[in-house]
């Protein structure tokens, strides 16, 4: 695995983002601290995701532009694309009867050629894959066997296979009971950690993230409101102004983060 | 056991070689008991002979000039029926996603019967049709099936919808047809590989020399496209490797169907048996394409033994064989609920 001694650098620039006629996201411009973990959160329907899929470029902006390392990300080319930036969406499905190795191999597409199809370096990806995730004596398996907790560490051992700098997660703890979400956000940290990737994931629990992250950005209407470490954005000012909700903030006695304890009734 | 990557890849993609080659085997040995059999009957250790060159001049005639166009013919319709349901399949991650199923057969039938029906041609302008015909199907399925990308399961239902319309369409044709047309049309419709000549032994070989590089080169992106459409984006597929694989899907459905006429169940069934017999790493293309010329080839013999003296056009048997696997299909995905 490269290990790049200066991280890439992602931004947005006034980046505005959309489907087909109206804009989900407006005017977001902000940096992804390189080699840390952020955070994207915010309400169902604010844009969290649509986001990440613009910093993906798997939609092109409506207006503003995405930066990497400074050049526009509409520019590159789109093998480079696939070796720097990976994107893992909320739900995907695995075909058929595949086996976990099989699936984690795909990972290596962007890293081969159609009359070099699978390299030594290959394997050594994918067996490295297999034992970040703790998952090489499932290698064999049928990937619809797995629980929802394994399966989810299948999808992050493509995505470390494909080796990508910046690595973008789509809720990757949802539907995860609370073992498998502590399990998978510290999986991300010690990839983070150990292979100074950056790691940008969309996130529904406001204690995982502050917890977890080094970095937030708090989003409402498409909009960002606040970004940056997690005792400045989760205060209760903030949560009030994204989430709508009331909340006393109290420090984490187990890790020193910001905790939030929502009170019953919503305002507005 | 943990084992590297690679070890398992070269395993699977043994198995699915073995699978082909095995399959290639039956599909050849099965050919040459065709060219046996029949109102002239050939012992099989003459088949050689005759083929290099041998025999009397009415043994060269009828093994060379009838029966072997028949079965290349078969080889190849079935080769590339079987491979352009394994692309349609896996693109849309939906096995019910086939050209039989959702009209992209019906269409080069359609196209064909215009031109043999209402403009009097044939030959090269009948396989023009057909091209034509598959091609605006494929492209009005995409369009009416859009919506915000491409879902399998919308496919499905528009196919099916455009396949009844197409069928209404080349009943109405033949309505028309006077009875000598309608008769010829209605047997080339059910798909028949009787009375075929080099002309379509050179339609369908052609394509599949065209087809099969081209295939062997997009197969990469084909395993990137069935984990769905943004995760085969992030990892380097882009929408140019997907029109590829379902031009070059569809225009083999048109050709073999332009060839032997739209055998049906063929592009459903024979990837199905292949990704069954195969745990799978590649896109067990290979395998699928062995199967479908095996099928054909045993289905066209099956339908001449049981059926003789009568001529039972093949389409009829993979019908037969067919129909449950899809009724099978229909259910399996009635129950997961996605068609997946």
């Amino acid at each position: 695995m490269s290990t790049p001694d200066l991280p890439v650098r992602l931004t947005a620039e006034r980046l505005s983002l959309g489907y087909a006629g109206h804009t989900v996201v407006e005017e977001v411009s902000t940096e992804l601290p390189a080699g840390k973990i952020t955070a994207i959160i915010g309400p169902n329907g604010c844009g969290k995701s649509t986001l990440l899929r613009g910093l993906a470029r798997l939609l092109s902006p409506h207006s503003g532009q995405v930066l990497l390392d400074g050049r526009d990300l509409a520019t590159i080319a789109t093998r480079e694309l696939a070796v720097t930036v990976g994107l893992l969406p909320q739900q995907p499905t695995a075909p058929d009867g595949i086996t976990v190795a099989d699936l984690i191999g795909r990972g290596r597409h962007p890293h081969q050629r159609w009359f070099r199809q699978w390299s030594s370096a290959d394997d050594e990806a994918v067996t490295r894959a297999l034992s970040a995730t703790g998952l090489s004596h499932l290698a064999d398996a049928p990937v619809d066997e797995l629980s929802g907790g394994q399966r989810q560490r299948v999808w992050i051992a493509l995505a470390i296979a494909q080796d990508p700098d910046v690595m973008l997660l789509d809720e990757p703890t949802t539907y995860l009971d609370l073992a498998h979400q502590l399990d998978v956000l510290g999986l991300l940290t010690d990839i983070n950690a150990q292979l100074r990737r950056t790691i940008v994931l969309v996130l529904h629990d406001l204690n995982m993230a502050a917890r977890y992250a080094h970095h937030l950005i708090a989003m409402r209407d498409g909009e960002l409101i606040a970004q940056g470490p997690p005792h400045d954005i989760v205060t209760a000012d903030i949560v009030r102004e994204v989430f709508g909700v009331e909340a006393t903030i109290i420090t984490d006695p187990v890790t020193g983060s910001p905790l939030v304890l929502p009170h019953s009734r919503t305002i507005h | 056991m943990a084992s590297g990557g690679g070890r398992i890849a070269v395993r699977m993609s043994r198995a699915g070689s073995l699978i082909a080659v095995i399959s290639w085997l039956a599909a050849v040995f099965v050919a040459a008991i065709s060219l046996t059999l029949g109102e002239f009957p050939i012992a099989v250790g003459d088949v050689p002979a005759i083929l290099a060159g041998g025999g009397t001049l009415i043994e060269r005639d009828i093994v060379v000039g009838d029966r072997l166009p028949r079965v290349l013919t078969g080889l190849g319709v079935g080769a590339a029926f079987a491979l352009s349901g394994a692309i349609l399949q896996r693109i849309a991650t939906n096995p019910l996603v086939s050209p039989d199923v959702i009209g992209i057969n019906s269409g080069a039938a359609l196209g064909a019967l215009i031109v043999l029906t209402v403009m009097g041609g044939s030959g090269t302008t009948l396989v023009l049709g057909a091209l034509i015909g598959a091609l605006v199907t494929a492209a009005a399925i995409l369009l009416i099936a859009y919506k915000r990308g491409l879902h399998g399961f919308r496919l499905v239902l528009v196919g099916i919808g455009v396949a009844s319309v197409l069928t209404s369409a080349i009943s109405y044709l033949l309505t028309r047809a006077d009875t000598h047309e309608a008769m010829t049309a209605a047997v080339w419709l059910t798909g028949s590989l009787a009375n075929r000549s080099t002309l379509h032994v050179a339609v369908i070989g052609v394509t599949l020399l065209v087809a099969v590089p081209a295939v062997a080169v997009l197969a990469r992106h084909l395993q990137l496209l069935e984990l769905g459409d943004d995760l085969a984006r992030t990892l380097g597929t882009r929408q140019v490797h997907r029109v590829a694989l379902v031009l070059v899907a569809v225009t083999l459905a048109a050709m073999a169907t332009a060839a032997a006429g739209p055998i049906g169940f063929v592009a459903l069934v024979a990837p199905q048996i292949a990704r069954r017999l195969l745990a799978e790493r590649h896109t067990g293309l290979a395998p699928s394409a062995a199967i479908g010329a095996l099928l054909v080839v045993g289905a066209d013999l099956a339908a001449r033994i049981l059926f003789a003296p009568m001529a039972m056009p093949v389409g009829i048997l993979t019908a037969i064989v067919g129909a449950p696997v899809l009724l099978w299909l229909l259910a399996r995905a009635n129950r997961i609920g996605a068609a997946g």
